[in-house]
């Protein structure tokens, strides 16, 4: 859109002087244009709910995968069509395979997580509040967090043989770091301004600690929550594959010895589905506990 | 923490000889101050002179000072901004202050919550969310978070540098009427001259490090800044603080409004 420009009769006295006379061939000509395309709803257009949305990607992905067992690229040692993986389940599911498996495999995550995630917060606080502590601690664990957990797989069955400690330690450990780093953090990174403010009113050290650090440092506690569920899960796998009689990975290593890709591929998904769980858990707790952020009026 | 200490008689600040160094720059050389029970002082004095680090001192928030400082037990602090905690709603926010004496105290401390939300007129507003306040609404909570403790001694940090100009005039009225009805002595922080006048029985100017003018404000209340002597007075603040002829790039007094 293009707008010749005329100086305004009752225009500021200074910028009239510097436009050219109403008439002047020279007047000054600006394109103009709108700062944004404002929103248009089609006529006619059906609104597609989000979950419907967010389900179109991984059916795709389904569907290309189906095509391409059934075009025959792989054989189906290599890769296991969908519909294999479904028909898998059903076996393993009549044989209560797939349900005594996966129920041990999330009680030793379940166990593992919550042992991780004590201790984790423990030590965070710790060593977020008390100068000692963090002297004292935190070199240990930053050198400790730097050594890959799998490497301590042999030593771990060294220590403590092959029975659910070892795997629950296993995994307990891989929850600690992210928890620590994540909350240790948030404890520190809390607005001075508002400690302060707390200190100004008289709070406790222990009033401080409960009004307003801890709940200063809980979005970060809940980034390492996340964190530490999909490394729990990677643990549990590892863990499995190596000394166990029971769970997912113990399932995936005898689906190996017996070329049964499609157990293996079943196993995978029940992996990524319980991934998508624990984030949707996470996610509804941050929806609770940081009502606060988004201003929310209700409730 | 803290030890009790025989105050002079009839003080609510007592402050002799206040240092306080920063590195090797000396902030405080000395400084002399007292306030009285129920006495209003306005401090100002131009940014960096250390308006607020006097007031950090007072309130308990700076312990690194050399002399004797003397406050009285229940204090509160208002700082420029708000710093409500944005994870609680404006009630306990406002309850912040208040320690529970006994099992049975949470419905007295709510009670009087809910009078000192009241009295700077957000009783509807005891269940919202600091997030969703408006910035001259979060400073009328903070003050009430200031209030519900009966403090002896508020001190007040620019408390009112944040907001526009109209916010600004209403909280000056509503100050003036809580520090009526409550008689708080108070110290405000300011470098706004006119703000200071407005407000205060008495106005000191914080300069190279001591108090250099100390001036009773004698005008008849509401004050009116067309008033001879309030122009008087700003005239000669003004002057104090070095603006009438000097450059000072950073100093907003300047922006003394003549309404």
């Amino acid at each position: 859109m293009t707008v010749l420009g005329k100086s305004a009769k009752g225009g500021l006295p200074a910028a009239a002087a510097t436009l050219p006379p109403p008439g002047d061939p020279a007047a000054v000509s600006i394109t103009l244009v709108r700062p944004s395309v404002a929103r248009r709803h089609r006529a006619g257009r059906i609104p597609i709910p989000r979950l419907a949305r967010r389900v179109i990607g991984p059916v795709l992905v389904l569907i290309g995968w189906q095509l391409v067992c059934t075009q025959g690229l792989f054989t189906s040692v290599e890769v296991a069509s969908p519909i294999a993986v479904l028909d898998a389940a059903r076996e393993l599911w009549s044989q209560d395979v797939l349900q005594s498996n996966m129920l041990i495999s999330l009680q030793r995550v379940a166990e593992g997580l919550v042992f991780g995630v004590a201790a984790g917060v423990a030590l965070a606080v710790l060593c977020g509040l008390f100068w000692v502590a963090e002297d004292l601690f935190d070199p240990v664990i930053q050198a400790a967090r730097a050594v890959p957990i799998l490497g301590l797989v042999p030593l771990v069955i060294i220590w403590f043989g092959v029975g659910e400690f070892p795997k629950v330690f296993l995994i307990a450990l891989g929850c600690v770091f992210p928890v620590y780093i994540n909350t240790y953090a948030a404890i520190r990174g809390v607005d001075v301004k508002l400690v302060e403010a707390g200190q100004t009113f008289g709070l406790t050290r222990f009033g401080l600690v409960r009004r307003v650090i801890l709940p200063g440092a809980l979005p970060g506690f809940l980034v390492g929550l996340r964190f530490a569920l999909v490394g729990s899960w990677l643990v549990d796998v590892v863990a499995e594959e190596i000394n166990a009689q029971s769970g997912l990975g113990y399932l995936i290593n005898q689906a190996q010895t017996t070329d049964r890709t499609d157990i293996m591929f079943l196993c995978l998904a029940i992996y990524a589905i319980l991934g998508l769980v624990a984030d949707a858990i996470v996610r509804t707790l941050e929806r609770y506990l940081l009502v606060w952020r988004r201003g929310f009026q209700g409730g | 923490m803290t030890t009790e200490v025989q105050a002079p008689a009839n003080t609510a600040v007592f402050a002799s000889g206040v240092t306080r160094t920063f590195g090797n720059r000396e902030v405080l050389r000395g400084l002399n101050i007292s306030i009285a029970p129920g006495e209003f002082a306005a401090l100002l004095g131009r940014s960096g002179t250390g308006k607020s680090t006097l007031l950090r001192i007072l309130g308990g928030l700076d312990r690194d000072y050399g002399g004797e400082v003397l406050v009285p037990q229940r204090r509160a602090v208002v700082f420029q901004e708000p710093r409500l905690l944005p994870w609680q709603r404006v009630l306990p926010n406002v309850a912040l202050g208040l320690a529970p004496t006994g099992p049975n105290d949470r419905g007295r401390l709510r009670a009087r919550s809910i009078s000192a939300l009241s009295e700077v007129g957000l009783a509807s507003h005891a269940r919202a969310w600091p997030v969703t306040l408006s910035g001259g609404e979060a400073q009328r909570v903070a003050l009430a978070r200031a209030l519900v403790r009966e403090p002896q001694l508020m001190l007040l940090d620019e408390p009112f540098g944040a907001l526009d100009a109209l916010t600004r005039a209403r909280m000056h009225g509503l100050l003036r009427d809580l520090c009526a009805r409550h008689r708080p002595a108070v110290l405000l922080v300011t470098h706004d001259v006119d703000e200071a006048i407005v407000l205060a029985d008495r106005v000191l100017v914080l300069a190279d490090g001591a108090i250099t003018v100390d001036l009773p404000v004698r005008l008849d209340r509401p004050r009116d800044r067309s008033h001879v002597g309030f122009t008087a007075l700003r005239t000669r603040l003004l002057d104090e603080l070095g603006t009438s002829g000097g450059l000072c790039p950073d100093c907003p007094l300047v922006t003394t409004r003549l309404s």
